[in-house]
């Protein structure tokens, strides 16, 4: 168990020397009637060169817009109002469409939740994949097959199926085809917005274990959202818990599963039932997440906290660090674990 | 369009049947012989594409199924293995193209006139998987639930049902009741709207809920919540539950008993435990082992498996499972293995599993 913890430390250490992608306290707000709604609310972190981070956190946590701010993807009412994203040395924010779109694919690829959606069900895969090469220079017919068949197999995929419409394949082929794509011109970074959450649980190992094996084979970074904790636990090198468009806790994967530290990430933790084991109950976490239009004064998360102190209701906590790991708590303002 | 003509001439008598029926359903059901349901070769086909390219999907396939009073029952199995076309057929939104269901000895292809089947769906309501789509956003919730009770118990009056819905309310756990009937549904999160879809239910008094995937749309921290519901509700109220997911360690935290489909078959039940902790057909094998659990160690080896399960159209007889299966042999290609009982309760479809004790297809 040391061993493999001392494992994890020094690769977290070894990718971070050299990041490739630079989160600076960003800030995203979306404008409504009722007034702006903070959903990513000062986010930093760093992604090392063939990094693995899972983002984490329920349905409006701001796991998406912060995805979408770093793809430069949003668009109004949504904006980026502070910070700043720095990917291979270039700023990202305020780029014009046109540099946006040479990096785009290229250097940074997205795959999207929904791949039933994402993917154009009127044309076949094969005319998707070379309309992406041809939006990027790639001329070459041959080229341009070789490579569509070249990223087709890799995913597992026959390219038989390239002659195939999106609604031809299975939810999980559908799914990597999306990843295949992703991978056309072997990008430094692919952000993947829950790419199995329509899958089951079979399916989802495959996909997860495939997804594993490019990595290591192509060596890109990628930046993992999902609602699903147990689903990053084996695969990702570091972790970051969001709670209201804030970070809760950022650290190494192994050490986030094997001794949370935020409250709210062990509530997480203890949502799960498991299959094995003795079935205990468990009890969630009360309550709900808060309305980002009236946020609670203090810690965000105060309301459902089980170790709700009288400080919680007041004072805004910031990111300690705790052996390693970043956490907004005030438990841990003396920077050490009670 | 012929019913109303022909329900004034054999109305009175009907009546007088259906509620000599309740009375004998009462008694049965307090000398309680535990089963509550059960289907006899329940099949449902489907007809797709037409003329020369028409095929039929077997979307289920001869299963029987028992569901007792006071258990939840889980139906697993990967999406297309046919739970929700099970779902659909025994809230009757599906005819079966074969086999019957039994609510407690009594047949449903019987149900003839309005009010037996009205009768019925008030025993066997149905919540949805979405909470956001099924409750309608232009009403108070108090209208969802109050034109239930109003439909379903008319012996109420106007303040009984007011306070029935606030008792049902406060059961469900979303207190205070008086308070929140008056809310618009957009006023509710998710884990309350699905709330008021348990509570639509039991304003039934219903015998068996049909919970389809209930709380796969919700956040993880709500889900408990909502199981826990499910749980309360089958100790408390003695209602039973036929619980659908495809999350096999909520099936395990809540169910009694677990049945486990692949491509329209049964492919193993028995009490939940028994059949996660020593699963006896490798595909319930596949299943477990595919389960993230954060608590244990990862293991995926060269073998894992990557298939997908087939879709059935005009299958031919033999497992379906066999062209993922390691162990498959020649019998599995040409015959399609039966239901056996291997352990006392726990039963599997599959011929490896009947000669062998000990079989391990994914560890």
């Amino acid at each position: 168990m040391s061993s493999a913890l001392a494992d994890d430390l020094g690769r977290a250490q070894a990718t971070t020397g050299d990041p490739i992608l630079t989160v600076d306290d960003i800030s995203v707000e979306y404008a409504t009637k009722q007034g702006n709604v903070r959903a990513v609310d000062h986010v930093s972190f760093d992604l090392g060169r063939g990094e693995f981070i899972g983002i984490v956190g329920e349905s409006g946590c701001g796991k998406s817009t912060l995805l979408f701010a770093i793809a430069q993807l949003l668009s109004p009412p949504a904006g980026i109002v502070g910070g700043s994203v720095v990917f291979k040395g270039v700023s990202m924010v305020g780029m014009t469409d046109s540099q946006l779109a040479a990096v785009r694919w290229k250097d940074l690829s997205v795959v999207m939740q929904s791949a039933m959606n994402a993917l154009n069900p009127v044309k076949s895969i094969r005319a998707q994949f070379a309309d992406a090469m041809r939006a990027h220079g790639v001329k070459s017919k041959t080229e341009i097959a070789d490579r569509s068949a070249h990223v087709l197999k890799m995913v597992g995929i026959d390219a038989e199926h390239l002659r195939s419409y999106p609604h031809q394949l299975s939810g999980g082929m559908r799914q990597r085809a999306m990843i295949a794509m992703a991978l056309l011109f072997t990008p430094d970074l692919v952000i993947m917005d829950e790419p199995t959450s329509a899958l089951d649980v079979v399916a989802q190992r495959s996909l997860m274990v495939q997804i594993k094996e490019l990595q290591a084979e192509l060596g890109f970074s990628i930046i993992f959202v999902t609602h699903d904790m147990s689903l990053v636990r084996h695969f990702s090198d570091r972790v970051m818990v969001m709670y209201a468009g804030q970070v809760a806790e950022l650290g190494v994967t192994s050490r986030v599963f094997g001794a949370p530290l935020h409250p709210y990430t062990i509530g997480l933790m203890d949502a799960f039932p498991s299959i094995k084991g003795p079935r205990v109950p468990l009890t969630g976490i009360p309550g709900q997440p808060p309305n980002l239009l009236a946020a609670p004064e203090g810690c965000m998360f105060a309301p459902r906290c089980p170790k709700v102190m009288e400080a919680c209701k007041t004072v805004d906590p910031p990111l300690y660090l705790v052996e390693g790991t970043e956490v907004r708590c005030l438990l841990y303002e003396d920077g050490i674990a009670p | 369009m012929s019913e109303p003509t022909v329900q004034p001439t054999t109305g009175q008598p009907v009546k007088l049947r259906k509620s000599s029926r309740r009375q004998a359903r009462a008694a049965s059901a307090r000398d309680s012989t535990a089963l509550l349901l059960r289907t006899d070769g329940l099949t449902r086909h489907f007809k797709i594409g037409g003329g020369l390219h028409r095929r039929t999907l077997h979307a289920v396939d001869d299963v029987n199924l028992n569901i007792g009073t006071g258990e939840i029952v889980a139906l697993v199995g990967e999406s297309g293995s046919g739970k929700s076309t099970i779902a659909r057929l025994l809230a009757r939104t599906y005819r079966p193209t074969a086999g019957e269901i039994y609510l407690q000895g009594r047949r449903l292809s019987e149900i003839r006139s309005r009010t037996d089947l009205l009768a019925y769906r008030s025993d066997v309501p149905m919540v949805f998987q979405d909470p956001f789509s099924s409750i309608n956003p232009v009403f108070r919730v108090s209208h969802g639930i109050e034109r239930c009770l109003k439909l379903h118990r008319p012996e109420l009056n106007g303040a009984e049902r007011r306070a029935e819905a606030i008792r049902i309310f406060d059961v469900v756990g979303l207190t205070p009741g008086a308070d929140v009937l008056e809310r618009f549904p957009h006023e509710l999160s998710g884990g309350q709207r699905q709330r008021v879809g348990f509570a639509q239910a039991l304003a039934m008094r219903p015998k068996l809920i049909l919970a389809d995937e209930p709380v796969s749309m919700l956040d993880v921290s709500i889900r408990i919540g909502l199981l826990n519901l499910m749980t309360k509700l089958r100790d408390e109220e003695g209602v039973s539950i036929l619980y659908i997911t495809h999350d096999i360690a909520s099936a395990r935290y809540i169910a009694d008993r677990i049945i486990v489909m692949y491509a329209g078959h049964i492919a193993e039940s028995g009490p939940v435990e028994d059949v996660l902790t020593r699963p006896r057909h490798p595909y319930t094998q596949l299943l477990v082992s595919a389960v993230p659990d954060p608590r244990a160690e990862l293991n995926v080896g060269a073998d894992t498996d990557r298939g997908e399960p087939p879709r059935v159209i005009d299958p031919t007889p033999g497992c379906r499972f066999r062209w993922r299966c390691p162990l498959a042999i020649d019998v599995c290609h040409q015959v399609t293995p039966p239901l056996l009982e291997l352990l006392p309760d726990h039963s599997a479809a599959c011929h490896v599993a009947t000669a062998n004790e000990e079989l391990k297809a994914f560890v």
